[in-house]
């Protein structure tokens, strides 16, 4: 379903213009990361290239054909904050599985070797709301990642974690990218950027201002706002 | 203060003693409850849940007409179900009128409301916390609402319980379209009223205790079930 198409997207919300005509194509293969300070617009983005928030104005395409009705398969999201069902951490994937169609049998078998390659098997029967928030996400990682989505989208996937379980979760996204899965990531820390982005899309105030490859964008920022961003000051 | 005692006395020993009447009372009460319970709960479950997620135009006027409706005045509810039950009204030759299943119609219209409009806050509260990732995971209105109702069970056990609770101790309604015929359709809350206007304390005061002590038991069972649920599954 790959390439992504950004057509001069724009959405609006109590009239306060969160994206502002952002135009772009994201190809299959790479790691890319959307980049930018709190409130730039980076969940807006990812929410509206997922389906969750209809565009006001432009469109987002895949592979050409306008799907402005999300398609269920093909594509998954994890969130900042995991949202976990009130039942067993393994009936947690079962249960997205089943939502995606897929026959009882493969279900179980499918959510408990994802498990396995989170590191979670030995939690698998535990209510997932009483696990950690590191343990969580991790979950949310197996239950998107056992979906076998193409694309795969992440909003700061690792904000509200410690240091620990941050390396835990960027560990598993870079399986998750091994396994022939397209990384689509947002985030506001600048090292977690450089780890896992192949190429950078850089947003301030709602608008698109830089893309680059990771290595030109941290050694030489093309805009005054990323230059700005990197050296860690407030515009 | 001679008489009270006295009563309390010999209500303690209808009690101790499983007098065969108020046993009989009790059980008819407990049945119809239950049953009037279980009615409200098929049809306001899903009915709060769908009205938790789905959005539709009067949406916001359907909820408002359903909160209103956990006030309804149960002589009013018993008034109209008397009319329909009865031999000149539309389903009188069902011949339900003055039987406990009038009496169970009579709760359930009465607490079908309630357990909606508890359902709907319920379920929207949770919604708030579930909607992305539902619609993320692909989940359409049915599934979500099915998928909420059972990760509220807890919150909603508390609310049915809720619902128990307002008909075992409703009085009106059944008094109505029951008539509280003795080893009929008389039960705790209509025997009450007749026995305390005919002088006989202790069997009132019985009934009351025990109906006292149902309404508490239900509402600590309530209170322990969500203790220990969040405890256990967070």
């Amino acid at each position: 379903m790959l390439p992504l198409i950004l057509e001069n997207l724009g959405f609006t919300a109590g009239g306060r213009e969160i994206i502002k005509g952002v135009s772009c194509e994201i190809a299959a293969g790479t790691r890319t990361v959307i980049l930018g300070p709190n409130g730039s617009g980076k969940s807006v983005l990812m929410r509206l290239c997922h389906g969750l928030l209809r565009p006001t104005s432009g469109r987002v395409l895949w592979h050409s054909n306008d799907v402005s009705r999300r398609r269920a398969h093909g594509q998954a999201m994890v969130f900042q904050r995991p949202v976990m069902l009130r039942r067993s951490a393994i009936a947690n994937i079962v249960y997205a599985l089943k939502l995606a169609g897929i026959a009882p049998a493969e279900c179980q078998l499918r959510a408990e070797d994802v498990l396995v390659a989170v590191g979670l098997e030995s939690v698998a029967h535990r209510p997932a709301r009483v696990l950690s928030g590191g343990e969580q996400q991790r979950v949310a990682l197996a239950r998107a990642w056992a979906l076998g989505p193409e694309v795969l989208f992440l909003d700061e996937p690792t904000a509200n974690l410690d240091p620990n379980a941050t390396r835990d979760i960027e560990h598993i996204i870079g399986a998750i990218h091994a396994s022939g899965t397209k990384i689509i990531m947002s985030t506001h820390s600048l090292g977690q950027a450089r780890r896992l982005g192949d190429e950078i899309l850089f947003l301030s105030d709602g608008r698109l201002v830089e893309r680059a490859a990771t290595d030109a964008f941290f050694r030489t920022p093309q805009s005054q706002e990323a230059a700005t961003f990197l050296r860690g000051e407030l515009p | 203060m001679n008489d009270l005692s006295a009563a309390l006395g010999a209500a303690l020993r209808l009690v101790g003693g499983m007098d065969a009447q108020l046993a009989q009372i009790v059980g008819l009460s407990v049945c119809v409850s239950l049953a009037a319970v279980a009615i409200a709960t098929a049809i306001a479950l899903p009915l709060g849940a769908l009205l938790a997620i789905a959005r539709f135009p009067g949406r916001q006027t359907v909820i408002a007409v359903l909160n209103a409706l956990m006030g309804l005045p149960p002589v009013v509810v018993g008034l109209a179900i008397y009319l329909l039950l009865s031999r000149a009204g539309p389903l009188g030759p069902l011949g339900l009128l003055f039987t406990p299943t009038a009496m169970i119609i009579a709760q359930a219209v009465l607490i079908t409301p309630i357990v909606a409009a508890l359902t709907r806050q319920v379920i929207e509260d949770a919604w708030r916390e579930y909607e992305e990732q539902l619609r993320s995971l692909g989940a359409g209105p049915i599934a979500a609402a099915q998928t909420l109702l059972w990760d509220t069970r807890f919150a909603l056990t508390t609310v049915v319980l809720a619902g128990f609770g307002r008909a075992a101790a409703e009085v009106g309604a059944v008094m109505i379209v029951g008539g509280n015929i003795d080893g009929v359709t008389r039960v705790m809350t209509t025997a009450i009223a007749l026995e305390t206007s005919k002088g006989d304390l202790p069997l009132a005061l019985g009934l009351g205790m025990v109906l006292v002590a149902i309404i508490i038991g239900v509402n600590l069972l309530a209170h322990m079930i969500k203790l220990t649920s969040q405890r256990r599954f967070g």
